[in-house]
């Protein structure tokens, strides 16, 4: 029987496409919408990606990672003096302007990081030696930084070449790969002295203090520490993240924004695949009667109908997905877009295209319920 | 009482109907369809049950069929109680002994005429492709050999019928039920499934019950039962009554 639906499924092609449309539709809005919410959110702690350690010290009213509450330098070793942190060491996160050689400007995020012990420096470099960040003037840039610095510019900036901020100059001696920012200016490394020097001056320019607990303790147990004795907000940097992700989740309009699309592609994929699915029993209601009548039973019937919604499901979700993983694809080689589809985006989505089918079988199963084999002879 | 109810009820009959009630609707748009209603029609006949529109022939059919519940009465089919059957039990029992012809065949659009043909066995448990080997045996009991692999839309009305008689008796059942399997057709595909209906009644063993309002079939029918206003008006047991019959009318 079940060899029997399904040829009776697709033998109606043009309601097969139809159905198989409406849950791509739906798998490609879901799945697109879910994968730029996480590449959003993703963007917004992406400096915690770029300066990998496992404590975050900062002024205690900081609610998320790109919030600057200026420290005053001496809270470095009040960090330090806490039992249990094995190192502590400066980082200046800030806004900047870097005025390239032709007038033009641009904005960057500029990380200025301890000179001596060059932690937080760039994990992956591509070009250059991270030791000539002790070097007079010198910088680290992001690769989408020489995409985006030398953009009016007929040649591509490199290592060598110079820039300024604010009146300082920036000479480029290393590229490294970064997580873009979700400011959208490129990642420009340099020391936390000379960060001071760029930016205007200021009584307190400390924006964060990095530490790490000493070997055997957990980080968790350090920051709580560390809070407790100097008064200021420490964090683990998987607690700051989630804070950040929980500060742009209520006070920006991303959620209801990408929230309003995943429920469009969830009610559209629904209507479509629900009505199509109940036009297709209505219009086959005579031959399932006259099944029916011939000896199936109801049951059996609702099973046909719930694998023809299923193997629908399927399908259609699987062409969906590969349409969103190519695109996703695609995107992520423009640099431009943010998209993540963590595992739990596919499972979410698959878990939503069930519902949707067992919501239309359910229609047609309840209109099954209902039939009277004895319409077969009317 | 009626001069069709006065036949005394006997158990070893093919259908053995007695005394059903059916109304359809309530309040003022109750309608009484079978009043009383009690017919027999024997194994080893082609039994016609004729009468005009809303005189409540499809009705019964459906009843004696399983289809539709009557309201009061006793069914026994095959020696079987269907009154007193359970909806699983009926629908197994319809599986297992009764072949369906309908008035507009009701073969599935997308299957092809031996996987249509193969559904009654494919209801029954059988593997498909076993079942597929045997309706193409059935089409070609039916002159339908060399359509095995056509779709309904594909063949004619009459290739129609025939794909759906093979279907009917593909898992050779005792009872045949055929609701109007002419008034589609053109006279001589209609005769020509009335011989094949006529050729499956045969067995003695079989029963094939035809509803219908074509009078031109009318000479096939070993019995006939005349319907009007939900009751059985007259009974005819042998080819010359029905001829005779028909003649005078």
């Amino acid at each position: 029987m079940f060899r029997l639906a399904l040829k009776m499924l697709v033998g109606d092609s043009a309601k097969y496409l139809m159905l198989i449309s409406g849950i791509v539709f739906a798998t490609v809005l879901m799945t697109q919408g879910f994968s730029l919410f996480c590449g959003l959110l993703s963007w917004t702690f992406s400096t915690l990606r770029n300066v990998e350690v496992p404590i975050w010290v900062a002024d205690p009213k900081v609610e998320q990672v790109n919030d600057n509450k200026p420290l005053r330098d001496t809270d470095v070793n009040r960090v330090r003096s806490v039992q249990g942190v094995a190192w502590a060491v400066p980082l200046y996160q800030g806004n900047m302007q870097a005025r390239l050689a032709d007038g033009s400007s641009k904005m960057i995020t500029l990380l200025g990081i301890d000179s001596s012990t060059l932690i937080g420096a760039p994990a992956r470099l591509v070009a250059g030696r991270l030791e000539d960040l002790r070097l007079p003037n010198t910088v680290i840039i992001d690769e989408y930084g020489v995409e985006r610095l030398s953009q009016d510019s007929n040649k591509k900036i490199g290592i060598g070449d110079v820039f300024e901020i604010n009146d300082h100059e920036a000479r480029i001696v290393g590229i490294c790969k970064a997580v873009r920012s979700f400011t959208g200016g490129p990642y420009v490394y340099t020391t936390y002295e000379r960060a001071v020097q760029y930016v205007p001056q200021q009584r307190k320019l400390l924006t964060f203090v990095l530490a790490a607990p000493q070997p055997g303790l957990d980080a968790e147990v350090v920051a709580l520490r560390i809070q407790k004795e100097t008064g200021l907000g420490a964090y683990t940097s998987e607690q700051l993240m989630w804070s950040t992700i929980r500060w742009y989740f209520v006070n920006t309009g991303i959620p209801i924004n990408v929230g309003t699309i995943v429920m469009i592609g969830f009610i559209i994929g629904a209507a479509i695949t629900a009505q199509t699915f109940y036009n297709f029993v209505l219009e086959n209601t005579r031959n399932l009667a006259a099944l029916m009548a011939m000896g199936a039973s109801t049951r059996r019937l609702c099973a046909m109908l719930m694998l023809q919604a299923i193997t629908v499901g399927f399908i259609g979700y699987g062409i969906g997905l590969g349409v969103v993983t190519l695109l996703g694809t695609q995107l992520l080689r423009l640099g431009r877009v943010p998209f993540l589809m963590l595992w739990q985006v596919p499972v979410g989505v698959f878990v939503a295209i069930l519902i949707i089918c067992l919501f239309s079988a359910l229609l047609g199963i309840i209109r099954i319920a209902r039939l009277e084999p004895a319409i077969v002879f009317r | 009482m009626h001069p069709a109810n006065l036949k005394p009820p006997m158990v070893n009959l093919g259908i053995d109907v007695r005394g059903i009630d059916k109304t359809f609707g309530s309040g003022d748009s109750r309608t009484p369809v079978l009043k009383q209603t009690t017919f027999h029609a024997e194994l080893g006949k082609l039994t016609f049950l004729v009468g005009p529109s809303g005189c409540g022939k499809t009705t019964l059919l459906s009843i004696i069929a399983g289809t539709l519940h009557a309201d009061g009465g006793e069914i026994d089919v095959l020696g079987h109680r269907l009154d007193k059957m359970k909806g699983g039990a009926v629908t197994k029992f319809r599986a297992r002994h009764l072949g369906f012809i309908f008035q507009q065949f009701n073969l599935l659009p997308t299957l092809t005429a031996a996987e249509n043909v193969s559904v009654p066995l494919v209801i029954q448990g059988w593997s498909p492709s076993k079942a597929e080997k045997q309706a193409c045996l059935t089409l070609e009991r039916v002159g339908m050999s060399n359509r095995c692999n056509y779709r309904p839309s594909k063949l004619s009305g009459g290739q129609q019928q025939r794909v759906a008689i093979a279907r009917a008796l593909v898992h050779e059942p005792p009872l045949i039920i055929c609701d109007e399997p002419t008034s589609s057709l053109d006279s001589e595909n209609g005769q020509q499934v009335m011989q094949l209906l006529r050729n499956a009644a045969s067995q003695a063993n079989r029963l094939v019950l035809v509803v219908t309002h074509d009078s031109r079939v009318y000479k096939y029918a070993d019995a006939m039962a005349e319907m009007e206003d939900g009751r059985i008006l007259r009974t005819f047991n042998s080819q010359d009554e029905i001829a005779r019959h028909t003649s005078t009318n």
